[in-house]
């Protein structure tokens, strides 16, 4: 297969999932048969495309015009591989698990759930391969559009005010400050394609330029810099495997992902740092890691902590890349992919406490370790590469990051890193603690059910590979290291 | 054939109309009505590429030369709408058969056919005639049946409805003839092409100004230009839902293209825009018709209600782009014309079978319609996504027009303006999917089935239009910016 062939494959498989199932409605096993089969092959496709590209092949496709200055167009680079590869692996994962937390739990409507889910891939898919803004952009809002059926899944009153606060949050800021923030680029630039070193340099003021990237950062609401961050905690009430989704997979990898882009091939590394418009952003950045990590360290529902968790660590992405050097970029593309392996194994525990003894605050995890410990053990190894320590990815990638602001000497970002891992630490290890050391017996206020063994086995297979998979990141980092390290361009 | 094309599209409607009144009955009615709906686009079609391969068509009206004689003329911009119009209610009777049936009294059916083809005729003849007059005479012959469509609504709020209508109606026509002899007066002429070639010796006459205004404010009377759209609501509301869909997508249209054609080529765009505030004036209005009516559209507890003060809203953006006066700008607005008749048709569409079926248009009698009746409502979502201007829509391509004019121009400040108003589109749509998708279907709306296949054909090609002419705008956005470059003297 030649490179263009594997992405297309890539981006058109999830479409055929996604047709495919509706078809098989009445016979469930069929059904998730067909979810397995699309996404094992996606991941097969993705893992292809990923080391033509390490080995050089930058393949593109312009689809149409749509109107003089609008193309729709793919072309691929190292960081899109990058974040193809980190959505079609999980994907794979997710998929196992949500068939086993979908009919732990019995929930309602799983037909449209998977259909919908295999859109959000596709979408993910075309934010990545995408070639130019507007591409990244059509592809941007159906990703919001086809995530937010599944976050109101549960069509309980909650679910429905979550849901609400999602896609109005998400598509406000991305109708209201990324669409302007699009055109303006389009009228300074007079092209809207991602290209090495930027398309925005010496068009405008330091001062506009830095507004636009304001325009940017915060229009991509996908990333969750504070203050647009509360749509996240709201969107917790979707099922599990949509918290993954959203967390790890793709809905808040997309929105890093696609300022690390605007960063590197829109404004270009080197423009922001002549002209000093990217600097507020450390500051942006690394006060959205310090709060959020304060918020998660006062959180009693262990999904509320996780997603402060999250909206920290997006905080790490957006700062490496605004630290302007090409180690620290490296960081950030590695980040990405860090992140989402280790999130997802944690989301994979909360959703398999959950299922098998239908705990949802932090207290009701004493001791649980001992009845669960599959799920437990993973759950220490995404909260250790959480905070960084070795030998899990998390570790890698903040090495990197780290590097990046010692090198310029970034004093305030080599302190918001120092600062934050003493939070992560702070609210990850208790946990871990409490819940391998303490007996349930003592904990107070909540009897917990003890009659609970491990989740249904696909929980237990897909937490175990992805808690696998964060520590051979650290070991093996391969493919996802020369991808990141293509992205710094050193 | 092709010779006598311009007025075989005007008078088959005609005919058919009057075909319809002699056989007086139901079936019959709606077949002669099908017949010219499918003949008309095809008509309207071979203009369309006669303009594009030889340019303008003249047609003298039993050979009397302008002066003298009625003269149609089709140039791209009429021959764009007379393909709108024309296409929407090939679609729109294709489906209308049973719900006519069932919204319209028996023995009535027949007029509403006789009188549809009236005011489709008068829609067509606006769009063709290059008279000021013959204008005139087919805006009263499409207002005057409209009126009538509106009041064969079962509802008695219909009769009222109709009424306001025809009250708010009959002022912009007034207003508009009152406009049409001052310009008379002044260059004794009724064509639209010589009062163009004369005006500029008499522009800066109070004569011209005073029927500038007059014009301008009976054609915004009659394309519900904010404040003046009070009518439009109500008669949306209680209108026969295929009356409905056919008004929404085109009666405003028609009058938004006369208003262009007075602007642009009557006028001229550098008279009206730099002697006379227009720009300003049409600005404001417009802007607190993006904001005003969207905001009362989400407190909308009835569909209908709620998407006709869309409508207003959309008009706004309408005018907006035709304030601008730059190629931008007016293609813009020229494309947000058609692109808007593409999703209120598809909107009313899904609506309509929605009524057949349930019988309500209460957002809270709706819960669940949406398992119920999937096809539809998905159709009625691709519409909805449309009105927000989401990336792949047609309504995104008439947005990124509006906001790259508003840029160019340094105005920034709309551009913003634009897209934060959009939003409001993102609530209203977004509580009519909230009730038809994430309620369980209770009482009535549990036992609905599906729509009959032709409605949910008929929605769902309105539906594949917003998402094709969004991907692949050639058809609408290629043209209607030729059509604007015309329109501003940039080429012939």
């Amino acid at each position: 297969m030649i490179p263009a062939e594997m992405f297309l494959a890539a981006l058109l498989l999830p479409v055929i999932t996604a047709a495919s199932i509706p078809l098989a409605r009445c016979w469930p096993n069929l059904r998730d048969g067909i979810t397995l089969v699309g996404s094992a092959l996606v991941l097969a496709a993705v893992v292809a495309l990923a080391s033509e590209v390490v080995g050089g092949a930058r393949p593109r496709l312009h689809v149409s015009s749509v109107v003089p200055g609008l193309d729709i167009a793919f072309a691929i680079e190292p960081l899109g591989a990058m974040f193809a590869l980190v959505a079609g692996t999980l994907w794979l994962a997710n998929s196992v698990y949500s068939i086993g937390y979908m009919r732990g739990n019995r929930e309602p409507r799983q037909t449209s759930f998977y259909v919908l889910f295999a859109i959000a891939i596709a979408s993910a898919m075309g934010i990545a391969f995408s070639g130019n803004l507007f591409t990244l952009f059509l592809f941007y809002e159906t990703l919001t559009l086809s995530t937010y059926p599944l976050v109101a899944h549960k069509a309980t009153p909650a679910a429905m005010q979550g849901g609400r606060t999602y896609v109005i949050t998400l598509m406000s800021t991305s109708i209201g400050l990324l669409l302007p923030a699009i055109a303006i680029t389009g009228y300074l630039a007079g092209t809207l394609d991602f290209t090495e070193g930027g398309i925005l340099d010496g068009t405008a003021s330091s001062f506009v330029l830095a507004a636009l990237l304001g325009l940017f950062v915060f229009g991509i609401g996908k990333a969750a810099l504070m203050p647009v961050h509360f749509w996240l905690p709201a969107a917790m009430v979707a099922p599990t495997p949509v918290s993954a989704l959203l967390h790890a997979v793709a809905v808040v990898k997309a929105g890093v992902f696609a300022i690390v882009k605007v960063i590197v091939y829109v404004f270009g590394v080197g423009t922001l740092a002549t002209t000093g418009a990217g600097e507020w952003l450390i500051y942006a950045a690394g006060f959205t890691v310090l709060a959020a990590s304060f918020v998660a360290l006062r959180q009693t529902n262990i999904k509320r902590m996780l997603a402060f968790s999250t909206v920290s660590q997006l905080s790490y992405v957006i700062l490496a890349a605004a630290i302007l050097v090409p180690i620290s970029v490296t960081g950030a593309a590695l980040h990405i992919a860090a992140h989402a392996i280790s999130k997802i194994t944690l989301f994979f525990a909360a959703g398999s406490v959950y299922t098998a003894a239908h705990a949802t605050e932090i207290k009701q995890l004493r001791g649980i370790g001992r009845r669960m410990p599959w799920t437990m053990t993973a759950f220490a190894i995404g909260a250790f590469s959480m905070i960084g320590i070795p030998p899990t990815a998390g570790f890698l990638s903040k090495w990197f990051i780290l590097s990046g602001a010692m090198d310029t000497a970034s004093w305030v970002a080599v302190g918001v890193i120092v600062v934050s891992t003493i939070l992560n630490a702070s609210y990850f290890l208790p946990i871990v603690w409490r819940a391998f050391l303490s007996s349930p017996e003592v904990a107070h206020g909540v009897s917990p059910t003890l009659d609970h063994g491990e989740a249904p086995w696909p929980i237990v297979l897909a937490l175990t590979a992805t808690a696998l998979g964060t520590i051979a990141l650290f070991f093996f980092p391969g493919i996802p290291f020369g991808l990141a390290e293509l992205v710094g361009g050193w | 054939m092709d010779d006598q094309l311009p007025i075989l599209q005007v008078v088959l409607p005609l005919l058919g109309a009057l075909l319809a009144a002699l056989f007086r009955q139901r079936s019959i009615a709606w077949l002669i009505a099908l017949l010219v709906s499918w003949l008309s686009p095809m008509i309207a079609g071979r203009l369309l590429f006669l303009v594009l391969t030889d340019g303008p068509i003249s047609y003298q009206i039993g050979g009397w030369a302008p002066e003298i004689g009625i003269e149609y003329r089709v140039d791209l911009v009429s021959a764009l709408f007379l393909l709108l119009v024309s296409s929407i209610s090939a679609v729109i009777i294709t489906m209308a058969r049973r719900s006519v049936s069932q919204e319209v009294a028996p023995e009535k059916t027949a007029w509403f056919y006789t009188v549809y083809l009236l005011c489709l005729a008068g829609l067509l003849g606006v769009a063709i005639t290059g008279d000021a007059f013959n204008a005139f005479v087919f805006l009263e012959i499409s207002s005057l049946s409209s009126y009538a469509l509106i009041a064969f609504g079962k509802d008695r709020r219909a009769l009222l409805s109709a009424y306001q209508y025809l009250i708010m109606g009959t002022i912009g026509a007034t207003f508009y003839v009152i406009g049409v002899g001052l310009l008379y007066s002044q260059t004794g002429t009724l064509n639209l092409g010589l009062i163009a070639e004369r005006i500029g010796d008499v522009e800066s006459t109070r004569s011209v100004l005073a029927a500038l205004a007059f014009i301008v404010v009976g054609i915004s009377l009659k394309l519900a230009l904010f404040p003046l759209h009070l009518w439009l609501p109500n008669a949306y509301a209680y209108a026969p839902s295929v009356a409905t869909i056919f008004l929404a997508a085109t009666a405003t249209k028609v009058a938004v293209y006369l208003l262009i054609r007075y602007l642009y080529s009557v006028f001229g765009a550098g008279f009206v825009f730099s002697e006379s505030p227009v720009t300003e004036i049409l600005i404001v209005l417009s802007v607190a018709a993006m904001f005003g009516a969207s905001l009362v559209a989400v407190f909308q507890s009835n569909v209908k209600r709620l998407l006709a003060y869309s409508s207003v809203a959309q008009i706004g953006y309408i005018t907006l782009g035709i304030s601008f006066a730059t190629v931008t700008g007016l293609t813009g607005g020229l494309v947000h014309t058609l692109n808007h008749a593409l999703i209120k048709a598809a909107a009313f569409a899904a609506v309509a079978a929605i009524v057949f079926r349930s019988g309500k248009v209460r957002l809270e009698d709706l819960g669940g319609i949406g398992r119920q009746m999937p096809l539809t409502m998905a159709a009625f979502v691709v519409a909805g996504l449309g009105l927000i201007g989401i990336p792949g829509t047609v309504g995104f391509i008439s947005k990124w027009y509006l906001v790259t004019a508003s840029i160019e121009q340094g105005w920034w400040w709309l551009a913003f303006l634009i897209v934060a108003s959009s939003l409001l589109a993102l609530l209203y749509v977004g509580r009519v999917v909230e009730v038809a998708f994430f309620r369980e279907p209770r009482g009535p709306v549990a036992a609905v089935k599906e729509a009959p296949p032709e409605m949910v054909v008929a929605a769902w090609v309105l539906a594949a239009a917003v998402i094709y002419f969004g991907l692949y705008p050639d058809l609408t956005a290629g043209l209607a910016s030729d059509a604007a470059e015309i329109l501003l003297g940039l080429r012939p």
